[in-house]
């Protein structure tokens, strides 16, 4: 049997395609619990953004605007998650908890309106080039604005966190909020816009499955990517490039499973959907299990609540 | 003038208004929704909350409704209280559901008084066991329990749907993805004649009773109290921490599970796709807003219950999409949290001064 070098090409590129809200998610996520603050909403912030996506795309015709839209949609719902945590000092467990279902239930209720309704093309970058390379050329090129952007993320990630100097602010915080607020560091803003970053990111994921990924508008159609995304960021033990190699695991298993079914593996469908879940779970253990490299890895503040006496 | 004060000590009265004020302040935001969407504010929430529970049929509906909400945050409250994060009570419930069904499944051409009670041992068990996953990865290999009882909700529901579509679908069904009906032995008995409130709710106020004992009365319930104050303060009096961490998961487990039993064996009678419209995560607000207290959980878990109905109602009679219930449950819970804030804060009125 020959097997086709581009056909290989063509899984790879889809196993990226579908890690990318993964990664998106993941690094908004690292950055919010770098500053101390543990976000679980992050399916609720998600699911708004596809949803806000694909509305304002459907209404408006402007991917320009959908795309950002969508952003600002996990923006503002994430605002209300860092305003009762950060303001109000609740906790950060029970308040993304609420998020997401808050999310879940607005999304379904907004998007009653878009089922069904078929999606756009999304424009491909450098389509051209795809057949001049054997194996690299599906891989690197013919993909969207998004998919480029997710996979420099992470480097742009490592990059701000360890050279740039709100980098190491952000990290301050959340290691040692008393001294980083000793310093004259103004702890709840930091974490406030770590937050609203965390949001922007998750509603493009969100947004990327609504209107590149699978073009359409389903109901829940995040299908618990958001608490996948949650995983990857323990899995990296806070290192974004971490998360890429994660990612593309999940990915993987993802895509998989579409190809057990085409090749007629006698495995029930059911089992390889649940793949990727008890794999998080293998790998959460294989990770935490160490228990001293997990509390060396973790922002010192993470899930902590800070208040400054004034 | 608007000054905030830090309070020296947490109020205590103020801890049990707060959830009368978030629920308050989830109606008024509710109306504003309901505004914005076009519909008469008004109207709406009397088609959401009042109009459901007119009657006795509605009535029923509601304790129906409200059995597996109590059950499952009776559960939740011991590992809440102690610091433990099972969210993963869907997905126990689930597993639940599945073991009895299964030992159900088994007895479905035979009767006899021995069968319902260990069809309602089998739910428990079943749920135990699943929750005893997230608490075993805690305890020995120091998991994170929040996304391991998560990740099991999806397994769960994958290995039902697995189950009622294959091995166990019902062989007369016509391949619809259900099992066969279970014996009238296996079922829990109506309460009332034409309407659907089962036995269920015996399981459920048995839970708020033993809970409460425990709670209050119990060495246990003091080491669990402490342990959800302080950690430390716990390790330093000595306490089994590891031991504590699975037995607040079992229990929580083994509720879930009940409840599972109640939604398969109540009204259903037989095991399909979808035995549980969310009532997991739905619990998880029906503890905090019963500020895990198991008098408060009853109360809790009939409010939170009337927006399950109030989104049918809403949706039969005014076409408002029946999300607008997870909108309601998510506010509820943003709000309780938001005014907790005056518990440990208080806000003072100062006038201006010349």
């Amino acid at each position: 049997m020959i097997i086709d070098i581009n056909f290989i090409g063509l899984i790879i590129a889809s196993i990226m395609a579908s890690a990318v809200p993964l990664i998106l998610a993941s690094c908004g996520e690292l950055i919010t619990e770098r500053s101390g603050v543990l976000n679980l909403g992050v399916e609720g912030m998600m699911i708004i953004g596809a949803i806000s996506g694909f509305a304002l795309m459907t209404v408006t015709g402007s991917l320009i605007i959908a795309i950002f839209g969508a952003m600002l949609a996990g923006v503002l719902i994430s605002t209300i998650f860092a305003f009762l945590t950060q303001t109000l000092i609740t906790n950060h467990v029970a308040t993304g908890l609420a998020l997401t279902i808050f999310g879940i239930g607005i999304s379904a209720m907004i998007g009653k309106n878009f089922v069904g309704i078929p999606g756009k093309e999304f424009p491909v970058l450098f389509e051209g080039l795809k057949d001049t390379i054997p194996l690299l050329g599906p891989i690197l090129f013919g993909h969207s604005i998004v998919f480029y952007f997710a996979f420099a993320l992470p480097f742009i990630t490592s990059y701000f966190l360890k050279k740039t100097k709100i980098g190491l602010i952000v990290r301050a915080v959340g290691d040692s909020p008393e001294s980083a607020s000793n310093q004259g560091i103004n702890v709840r803003l930091v974490r406030y816009a770590c937050i609203l970053y965390g949001g922007a990111m998750s509603g493009l994921a969100g947004a990327y499955l609504s209107m590149i990924y699978t073009p359409q508008w389903i109901e829940n159609m995040t299908g618990g990517r958001g608490w996948i995304a949650l995983a990857l960021v323990v899995f990296s033990t806070w290192n974004p490039i971490k998360i890429l190699i994660g990612a593309m695991i999940f990915g993987g298993l993802t895509i998989i499973q579409f190809h057990m079914q085409a090749i007629g593996v006698r495995i029930p469908v059911q089992f390889l959907t649940a793949l990727p879940y008890i794999v998080t779970i293998i790998v959460l253990v294989v990770i935490s299990r160490d228990s001293r490299k997990i509390r060396l890895s973790t922002p010192s503040s993470l899930g902590k609540s800070f208040h400054k006496d004034n | 003038m608007i000054k905030i004060v830090k309070r020296d000590q947490p109020s205590r009265a103020i801890f049990f208004f707060t959830p009368v004020l978030a629920i308050i302040l989830t109606l008024v935001a509710g109306g504003l929704i309901f505004f914005i969407l076009g519909f008469k504010p008004f109207e709406a929430l009397k088609f959401f909350f009042i109009v459901p529970i007119a009657d006795k049929y509605g009535f029923s509906e509601l304790l129906l409704k409200a059995t597996p909400l109590c059950l499952i945050a009776i559960g939740l409250s011991f590992c809440f209280k102690s610091n433990n994060w099972n969210i993963g009570a869907e997905g126990q419930l689930t597993f639940g559901a599945i073991v009895s069904g299964g030992v159900a499944l088994l007895f479905y051409e035979q009767e006899g008084f021995y069968i319902l009670p260990t069809v309602i041992l089998a739910g428990a068990i079943g749920g135990m066991l699943y929750a005893s996953i997230p608490a075993i990865l805690k305890t020995y290999f120091n998991t994170n329990e929040i996304l391991v009882s998560l990740m099991l909700v999806y397994v769960s529901k994958l290995i039902l749907d697995y189950l009622v579509v294959g091995p166990w679908s019902n062989p007369e069904g016509f391949n619809f993805p259900e099992t066969r009906q279970f014996s009238d032995s296996a079922k829990l008995p109506l309460l009332f004649e034409g309407l659907r409130i089962h036995a269920g709710i015996f399981l459920a106020l048995a839970a708020v009773v033993i809970s409460w004992f425990v709670f209050y009365k119990t060495y246990l319930g003091f080491q669990m109290k402490v342990s959800g104050f302080s950690l430390k303060t716990a390790k330093y009096a000595g306490y089994k921490g590891k031991k504590m961490i699975i037995l607040v998961f079992l229990i929580s487990g083994a509720c879930a599970g009940l409840a599972g039993v109640g939604e398969i064996t109540g009204p259903i009678g037989q095991l399909h796709r979808e035995i549980s419209p969310d009532y997991g995560f739905t619990a998880i607000i029906v503890a905090f807003l019963g500020r895990l207290h198991p008098v408060g959980i009853i109360f809790a878990s009939l409010v939170v219950a009337i927006t399950y109905l109030g989104a049918e109602t809403a949706q039969i009679f005014m076409q408002i999409p029946k999300y607008t219930g997870q909108v309601f449950q998510g506010m509820i819970l943003f709000f309780l949290l938001a005014s907790d804030y005056l518990l440990f804060f208080k806000i003072k009125f100062i006038g201006l001064k010349k």
